[in-house]
């Protein structure tokens, strides 16, 4: 295709996009001059180019629209909602021409002879004037002078019919293809690899001119790829220039009315991510018009302002871009969306009752859920959230969603600012060299020798460390990739233990690696099409000495591991509380429940909780009556809970002969005391209010727990009961 | 005289296994290999050509011959395919040679053990044959057991 003609079709696509916009606004302020001459010159530009290049019939339709923005312009006549859906009808007709142009070269058959009349009609429907006359020229220098300056600064190699622009911003912007971008970053990648492989050569050398040769080499290199990073960067506002369009649009045939606002529109974005979450976003903002706000009567009588505002926001927050979308609207329907999860068999019953109201709001992103009453042409096919959700999380973003009924909703997406290079932590495990990304990174533990039995305990069958009073599960890294033959190290063995604390999907969990090793800038690499299935990985890089690394997917990993899900479980019942915590905030505490025997629950603060033991059945001695076993080197004596809170004296059954004993240990003045449970149930974050104190031996009085009655464990005075002295039946055996 | 064609020929496990030439894009030494845990088995590792990342299929594995023995290192037969360059482990690299179209036959039936569907061809060469590989389907793994699977190892 002519080179004109090319030119002429980048430049009119990127016309046409801001010709939408100013549309829209033209229809917020219509007595706007500056934004009708802009609007007037496009279309004039598109015109004149078109009888250069002999396109007679996009010619002619231009012309038409040409001719009632002359008329608006001119001030004999006056915007109204008609007059913008004519024009933007003739948008979108120029539009299809221009792709036909780029597809065929030709304009194709369809004149528009329709939407032309429709044009000329509107032009002559008030004022029974002649079609304007104005002869091109003379607008075109009107209309230049209040645009100039104006936004489009690139330069473009107009064909002869284009306006002279502003000079100097021609001079400073040329237009570089995006391919050439491509290959300039993938060059700088490059680059950075072999900056990698020197400077890790230089750090074995002595010779000082070599390094110091390298470190400047370092800092260019860093610089270059900064910059180069900046060349593919673009404003989010691109994606959202058609927005006001399209709500408008949306808003239109809904019946509703719906205000757009915009915040951060310079926020930018490396341009992969920007085509990545273009689909996603459209999509949220059609259905916060569709769905979310209500019709204006429906507002009116919920007491709000009848036109329902869209807002967009994007901001950098930590090396992450945030997106939010929220609206005025009428928010989820907490009650529609558990009926339909489970009309559809997306969760168990169960499963939903354990549920916080965030977490059932975040149900709509799984597949094949739509709420929607109607299906509408716009949305509610139940194809759409768990799209957002997947393309969010495929450029290692994620998606949360808020809402408060009658107030509306928001929806929040934070993702990477770009995806070709990116900060890494590099591990090994089972000997093999893998990178963690940056971003899904919260901070790094290691628990020394003798502390590596004392930080991880077992829940559930889930190996925990407990950070700061939280319990993080844990995932073995080599376990989970079965990279070695030889038996794991087990729990509390005298190696330290390497924690790196990640999140994906808003929940954390340790990955248990064997080293630590440093931070790295990576380029990340496609795997082929063989290794894709893997959801562990999410891709892999070059290292400095030149061999390949697996990048680690955290997310894949973590599903992989079922460790999300199951961190889920206890994290949705402390969050369950998390809403009631407005009604008390006192008397907060983690508490421990056990199951033991025919007394049913019970509740021990993690508090007085030292470490959660299994021990083999094997393991129980007698020491006199007591029943004892060992414990780092002492002996600690056991109390079988069920037995003891029964009342004083009274024989019980003898212990179900089990394999393995669950045992609380509790710990005062450096003597340890354990307590024996049938089954360790939860650790929950309760409001205690305890009701009825009891006056049975070891019970403080019961209270409301996970929607159960549960007796609250008074372990120091059960103890001092039972284990009278326990220095003297130490000394006894 | 009928239309020949070239082929670049390798050796594995004694058998003389073939592919278009225009389908290679180099030959190199063994090189390292960066194990992909998880991965289908006939995946051998991930090598690192001049900064691209190729998969690099075990051929032997492929084709379900015996393991090579321990300590003779393959050598990487890159092909092009859809999907970017894909390493082929192979024991030995052979001659290029030319071979007429006349001397193709169907695969017969003593092709019994190898997966027959990647073999494309069987052409008679001077007291041996040839057997000419289908590479997109050699490097499409998609059949194979899911490489998530609960494999042992």
């Amino acid at each position: 295709m002519d080179e004109i003609v090319k030119d002429f079709l980048i430049e009119s696509a990127e016309n046409l996009d801001r010709l939408d916009q100013d549309l829209v606004k033209l229809e917020g302020a219509p007595s706007s001059t500056e934004l009708l001459a802009r609007i007037f010159r496009t279309i004039h530009t598109i015109k004149g180019t078109c009888g250069f290049l002999a396109f007679a019939r996009l010619e002619k339709l231009a012309h038409a629209g040409e001719n009632l923005l002359s008329r608006l312009r001119d001030g004999e006549l006056t915007l109204n909602a008609e007059i913008t859906s004519g024009l933007l009808a003739m948008v979108d007709a120029v539009r299809s021409m221009l792709a036909k142009i780029e597809a065929s070269g030709q304009d194709g058959d369809d004149d528009y002879a329709a939407l032309i009349a429709h044009l000329t009609q509107l032009q002559s429907g008030r004022a029974n004037l002649p079609p304007a006359n104005v002869s091109p020229v003379d607008v075109a220098q009107n209309a230049d002078a209040p645009a100039s300056g104006g936004r489009n600064e690139e330069a473009v190699v107009a064909p002869q019919a284009a306006q002279p622009r502003d000079t100097d911003a021609a001079v400073e912007t040329i237009r570089v293809g995006v391919n050439l971008l491509d290959r300039l970053m993938n060059l700088v990648g490059e680059l950075v690899l072999a900056r990698n492989q020197l400077l890790q050569f230089s750090n074995t050398t002595q010779d000082a001119g070599f390094q110091a040769v390298s470190q400047r080499m370092n800092l260019i290199a860093t610089e270059l790829q900064e910059e180069v990073m900046k060349t593919r960067m673009q404003p989010i506002g691109n994606v959202w220039n058609k927005f006001p369009r399209m709500v408008r649009d949306v808003a239109l045939s809904c019946g509703k009315d719906v205000r757009l606002e915009m915040e951060g529109q310079d926020t930018e974005l490396d341009r992969t991510i920007i085509e990545a979450i273009k689909d996603p976003l459209t999509h949220l903002v059609r259905n916060s018009v569709d769905h979310g706000i209500e019709l204006p009567e429906a507002r009116k009588q919920a007491g709000k302002e009848a036109s329902g505002v869209l807002k967009l926001r994007a901001f950098h927050e930590g090396g992450q871009v945030n997106i939010e979308i929220s609206d005025d609207g009428a928010g989820l329907n907490g009650e529609r969306i558990r009926q339909k999860a489970i009309e559809r068999g997306l969760v168990s019953a169960q499963q939903l009752a354990r549920m916080s109201d965030r977490d059932i709001f975040n149900l709509i992103f799984l597949p094949g859920f739509s709420t929607a009453e109607k299906i509408t042409n716009v949305s509610g096919r139940g194809v759409g959230m768990d799209v957002v959700k997947t393309n969010v999380e495929k450029i290692g973003g994620a998606v949360d969603i808020q809402s408060t009924v009658t107030k509306g909703t928001t929806v929040k997406i934070k993702i990477p600012l770009t995806l070709a290079i990116i900060p890494a932590l590099m591990v090994t495990s089972g000997g093999e060299r893998f990178a963690i990304p940056q971003v899904s990174l919260l901070e790094l533990v290691r628990l020394e020798a003798g502390e590596g039995g004392k930080g991880i305990e077992t829940v559930h069958g889930v190996p925990v460390h407990r950070l700061r009073g939280r319990l993080l599960p844990l995932v073995y890294l080599n376990r989970e990739l079965r990279i070695e033959h030889a038996p794991v190290k087990d729990l509390g063995t005298d190696s330290p233990t390497n924690i790196v604390v990640v999140q994906a999907d808003g929940r954390e969990f340790g990955l248990v690696v064997d080293e630590i090793t440093d931070t790295e800038e990576i380029v990340v690499k496609p795997m082929g099409k063989q290794l894709k299935g893997i959801s562990a990985y999410s891709g892999a890089t070059i290292m400095g000495d030149g061999r390949v690394a697996l990048i680690l997917d955290i997310l894949g990993l973590a599903q992989r591991a079922q460790v999300i899900s199951e961190a889920r479980e206890s994290a949705l019942a402390e969050k369950e509380k998390a809403g009631k915590r407005d009604d008390s905030q006192m008397h907060r505490q983690t508490l421990l429940l056990v199951q033991c025997g025919d007394r049913g629950r019970m509740a021990i603060p993690l508090s007085q909780v030292a470490r959660l033991e299994e021990f083999p059945a094997s393991a129980i001695e007698m020491a006199g009556p007591q029943e004892v076993t060992q414990y780092r080197g002492r002996i600690m004596p056991l109390i079988r809970l069920s037995p003891a809170l029964a009342a004083t004296g009274m024989e019980t059954a003898a212990a179900p002969p089990e394999d393995h004993l669950q045992v609380v240990v509790y710990s005062e003045a450096g003597r340890s005391v354990g307590l024996v449970v049938d089954r360790i149930v939860d650790i929950v974050d309760e409001t205690l209010v305890v009701q009825n104190p009891a006056e049975r031996r070891g019970v403080l009085g019961s209270s409301v727990i996970q929607k159960r009655v549960t007796d609250l464990l008074d372990v120091p005075s059960l103890v001092r009961d039972l284990i009278p002295g326990m220095a003297e039946s130490r000394a006894r055996v | 005289m009928g239309a020949s064609q070239q082929f670049c020929t390798f050796f594995l496990d004694g058998h003389v296994f073939g592919t278009p030439v225009p389908k290679v894009q180099e030959v190199i030494l063994h090189q390292e290999m960066t194990r992909v845990p998880l991965a289908p088995d006939v995946v051998r590792g991930l090598i690192n050509l001049r900064g691209q990342i190729v998969s690099a299929i075990d051929l032997r594995r492929r084709l379900g011959l015996p393991e090579r023995p321990k300590g003779q290192l393959p050598m990487n037969v890159v092909v092009r395919t859809d999907d970017g360059a894909v390493s082929l482990l192979v024991d030995e690299i052979g001659d290029v040679i030319e071979v007429e179209e006349e001397a193709l036959e169907r695969p017969p039936e003593i092709l019994q053990g190898f997966p027959r569907e990647v073999v494309s061809g069987v052409y008679k060469l001077s007291g041996r044959l040839l057997l000419a590989l289908d590479i997109d389907r050699v490097v499409d793994l998609s059949d194979l057991k899911a490489p998530d699977g609960n494999r042992e190892f």
